[in-house]
């Protein structure tokens, strides 16, 4: 199947959806790969990149799309002004359409893909379960977002991150609290703490507070008794008391930091409001806050989408494209989680996509098939966040055989008893001191061995081998029978022994000479 | 010699095999406990040699000399990987002289006794064989086994158990009819009857254990080769076998003991064979994805890390991939990274096998740890690096009260950053279990011939 990529068309999206590398390799699944040329430019990609590996490049939009099975964007299809076209009308009837779709927040544009007859896989809604991590878009693209968010800030803030001492005073260190600790927040805390600052945290999800931790910055507790973590990992609503709570903390922490991340989104709702214009107000002058929310309305009362304001002395960053600003990374993720995708809807690599709906990966991607919307997906039954395995306690066999009845631990002891006491009863003295020899020496043996480190475990069994070639002795005594029979039976044991003995001291004195220190 | 000197010199020699054990106990007076066994074994056959009761010289001189240069020609040629093998080999050697001696001592004729002490005599010619017996041809399955001349997997037969006590039975009984014969100067023929059981029942035990418990199997048949010369010891009334025996049979039971310990497995359900005895329901299915990683970016995921382990199995023995293993080693702690070693106490195929193998490749022994010393270690290393190993990096024995080897002390890699597995291909370990480290998201899986793909990251490392 023939795979096309267009430019994109959203103003400031310098992304593409393909890479040259990760081209290559889809075209080991067996499609082939057009794209518009110029498509990688914002990405600092060019033509002749792609053509290395054998993309098409075309300069006619309309001809990309019309000879494309399967579409491969960034944003979800919009106006095309040079055309004066919607992209939706480009797709071929019948055709694939991969990218960001957001199908909660765009049902007008859903019924429109839904009229052409189209299959539509959403970026946005690959389910969050370990397997379909590697084509997570939204977690790799959060993951730049975070990244970029303290960056932008540092723009903005007029002081260093990292506290110092030097001949000319002292510089604190800046505070920086980031609301939301999922990929985009873990990724905002760990660029701020990278960067020197002292990083607050807080999430309503309880479970996430061991990763804060984890990243060396603090978890904000909030003394209150409600879990937060939905299905599939992400936060859901919470009451009203809770959020009341929540924004008390928020107003006190407002005051005292100089940097405000939120990343705060639940699933297919606007963005919860949880700066107020009071809380901006409180802040120190020269604070800034950045709103990765911006997308979805905001967390800040005050942010305006895709624009930076400045309100009360506090800059306002609301910039919506935030992944686009580091446009070749975040091109080479995506590229990446695209081509997974397609790895698994070609699972026999012959360049034909099976959409098999059985598959709870490829089912809750699917928003549109055929012409049918199949948005929403029945809930994933997997949490994102699975009970580690080592937290099970042990169970071991042996707690089986604990209970042991007593008679069952004495009967060897009696056994023994018995065997001994008979062996005593009729046994000749000269047979008692042998064996009298032969207990203490097990018992030297014992101790001894105890000793014995468990690396020289080989070098004590060749030992003991060449050691157990004592039993030459029992030969050596018995070769100068007169019985010819005994004699050669003897001389045939000195023969085996001595191999023992000389082969078992040799070989364990090459083996001990290897031990270095 | 008088006879007095002669026991001297046995006590003599006893001394100096104690002292060579005991020296065994570290690497720093290793080399002088193998010096003190020479000399003590050397002082034994000297005085004995010596002694009233020896005047063939020549045959003695031919045999020693023959055999002393076929051991050690055997001991200079073996790979460090073929241990396993000549450890078995000269078990059986011990069991085969056991033997020998036994049969001489029943057809030497000159010393008379008489009433119990005859009785006993016989007895203990008698149980000499019989150990002498099932360690030689136990040992010759084990090298089989171990040398892949026969496959590795456990053989089991229907109703083994009942043909295990048929055989035990049948020397019993024997002994009863050699013991009646005995008393009119016959009995050779239920003696060779049994040295066949018995050589019947050592094929027979060792051919029902698989591979994975071959370090008990090992073991336990070093302990047997000790326990014949015991008994031979016994058989000639002399104290210096009867000491050695029973060191070395000690020694051999204490190294089964810690193997079984270290797979929490009891020493019978071993040596009867087979696994499952004690698990009652399915074990945990095994369900994920594999992440597969190449050299190039495992070497990257190195340069990164700081703090590395290393687990290898019985896979980087038969890849010979240890002496790439140790040039990685050095390369890496040249960049000033802290790279260790965490042995599995039944890693490979013989009880301290690995840690042989490591220093064969002049692997520092300071950087060799234990799995005791270490697993508590895991959550500060970046990157674990398992070559070759399966079983014993597997979680399932510490959380899946049914897996087949559930309980069995693990090396718990996974409690690092991340877990490279070196592995050829997706099949189970030896003990035949999935293991579930293979798909967890931490887990990268590194596919591949082990000594080519540690060549391939080494290139890459150097890069």
């Amino acid at each position: 199947m023939k795979i096309g990529i267009p430019k994109e068309i959203h103003q400031g999206e310098k992304r593409v959806a393909t890479t040259p590398e990760a081209a290559a390799q889809i075209m080991k699944l067996g499609f082939s790969v057009s794209i518009e040329s110029g498509a990688g430019l914002g990405a600092n990609i060019s033509d002749e990149a792609y053509k290395e590996v054998g993309v098409e490049v075309i300069v006619d939009t309309q001809a990309l799309w019309k000879q494309s099975n399967i579409i491969m964007k960034v944003r979800a299809p919009e106006h095309n002004l040079e055309l004066n076209m919607d992209e939706t009308d480009l797709l071929s009837s019948g055709s694939f359409l991969i990218s960001f779709i957001w199908p909660a927040q765009n049902d007008a544009l859903m019924q429109k893909l839904a009229a052409k007859q189209i299959t539509v896989l959403a970026m946005d809604s690959v389910p969050r379960m370990s397997r379909a991590q590697k084509l997570d878009a939204l977690s790799s693209m959060a993951n730049i977002a975070g990244y970029r968010a303290i960056i932008e800030a540092a723009q903005h803030f007029g002081r260093f991150f990292t506290g110092q001492i030097t001949a000319a005073g002292k510089i604190p260190p800046a505070k920086v609290l980031v609301i939301g600790a999922g990929v985009a927040g873990l990724a905002a805390i760990g660029t701020a703490k990278g960067m020197g600052a002292i990083v607050r945290s807080f999430d309503t999800r309880p479970e996430v507070k061991e990763q804060i931790e984890s990243m060396d910055a603090e978890f904000l507790m909030l003394d209150f008794k409600e879990e937060g973590g939905g299905t599939g990992g992400y936060a859901k609503t919470m009451s009203k008391e809770f959020i009341d709570a929540e924004m008390a903390l928020f107003a006190e922490q407002a005051k005292e930091v100089d940097i405000i991340v939120t990343t705060a989104l639940i699933p297919g709702k606007p963005a919860p409001k949880l700066i107020t214009a009071d809380m901006v107000t409180s802040m120190k002058a020269g604070s800034v806050i950045v709103d990765l929310a911006a997308e979805q309305g905001g967390n800040c009362e005050l942010t305006e989408k895709d624009a930076v304001v400045v309100k009360q002395g506090v800059t306002i960053i609301g910039y919506s494209n935030l992944p686009s600003r580091l446009a070749n990374q975040s091109s080479q993720l995506y590229s990446t989680n695209l081509r997974h995708l397609l790895t698994e809807l070609c699972p026999s690599k012959d360049g034909i996509i099976n959409v098999n709906m059985e598959d709870e990966v490829i089912r809750g991607t699917t928003v549109i098939k055929e012409g049918k919307i199949t948005w929403p997906p029945p809930p994933p039954t997997l949490s994102a966040s699975p009970a580690k395995p080592t937290e099970t306690p042990a169970v071991t066999v042996d707690h089986v055989s604990v209970a042991k009845h007593p008679f069952k631990e004495l009967l060897p002891l009696l056994i023994a008893g018995l065997v001994l006491f008979s062996v005593g009863a009729v046994a000749p003295e000269s047979f008692m001191s042998h064996f009298t020899v032969f207990i203490l020496a097990c018992f030297v043996g014992y101790q001894v061995i105890w000793n014995v480190s468990p690396s020289l475990h080989t070098p004590l069994m060749s030992v003991t081998n060449a050691i157990s070639g004592i039993i030459v002795i029992g030969a050596l005594v018995q070769i100068s029978a007169a019985s010819v029979i005994v004699s050669s039976l003897a001389g045939l044991a000195i023969l085996i022994a001595s191999i023992n003995i000389a082969g078992g001291f040799l070989v364990t004195r090459r083996m001990l000479e290897m031990f270095r220190k | 010699m008088t006879h007095s000197l002669v026991a001297m010199s046995y006590i003599v020699a006893t001394i100096l095999f104690i002292l060579s054990l005991s020296g065994l106990s570290n690497q720093e007076t290793a080399r002088k406990g193998n010096y003190y066994g020479m000399l003590g074994m050397a002082i034994a056959i000297a005085a004995t040699t010596l002694s009233a009761a020896v005047s063939a010289y020549a045959v003695l001189m031919i045999a020693l000399l023959v055999g002393g240069s076929i051991g050690a020609r055997a001991a200079l040629k073996v790979e460090m990987t073929q241990m396993p093998e000549l450890v078995a080999i000269m078990h059986s050697l011990v069991g085969m002289a056991a033997v020998l001696v036994g049969y001489a001592n029943f057809m030497d004729n000159t010393v008379v006794i008489d009433g119990v002490e005859k009785t006993i005599h016989e007895l203990e010619i008698y149980l000499g064989i019989l150990i002498g017996a099932v360690t030689f041809s136990g040992s010759v399955i084990a090298f089989c086994k171990l040398s892949e001349r026969i496959n590795g997997k456990p053989m089991l037969f229907p109703g083994r158990h009942w043909f295990n006590l048929f055989l035990l039975i049948a020397s019993f009984v024997l002994a009863g009819f050699f013991l009646q014969q005995t008393e009119h100067g016959g009995g050779l023929i239920p003696l060779l009857i049994m040295t066949f059981i018995a050589l019947v029942f050592g094929v027979h035990m060792v051919m029902a254990i698989g591979g994975a418990d071959m370090p008990v199997v090992v073991s336990m048949l070093n302990s047997y080769s000790g326990w014949a010369a015991a008994a031979t010891g016994f058989m000639l009334s002399n104290d210096l076998l009867i000491v050695t025996g029973a060191l070395v049979g000690s020694s051999g039971a204490i190294l089964s003991y810690i193997m079984c310990r270290a797979m929490n497995r009891h020493f019978l359900s071993v040596i009867a064979g087979g696994f499952g005895t004690a698990s009652g329901g399915e074990a945990m299915a095994i369900e994920g994805e594999i992440q597969p990683i190449d050299a190039e970016e495992t070497a990257q995921l190195l340069k990164a890390a700081k703090n590395i382990m290393i687990i290898p199995g019985y896979g980087m023995a038969v890849a010979q991939a240890q002496h790439t293993v140790n040039e990685i080693t050095k390369l890496l702690r040249e960049k000033g990274k802290k790279v260790r070693f965490g042995i599995h106490p039944v890693a490979g195929r013989m009880p301290g096998h690995m840690n042989v193998l490591l220093a064969e490749a002049k692997v520092p022994y300071d950087i060799v740890y234990e799995m005791d010393e270490i697993n508590d270690d895991f959550a500060n290393v970046d990157v674990s690096i398992v070559i070759g190993a399966n079983d014993i990096v597997n979680p399932s024995a510490l959380n899946d009260p049914n897996s087949p080897i559930a309980g069995m002390p693990v090396l718990e890699c996974w409690k690092g950053e991340t877990t490279i597995v070196l592995k050829r291909s997706m099949a189970s370990g030896y003990a035949g279990v999935g293991n579930p480290l293979f798909v967890l998201e931490n887990t990268r899986m590194l596919f591949g011939d082990a000594n080519a793909t540690m060549q391939a990251v080494l290139k890459a490392l150097k890069e």
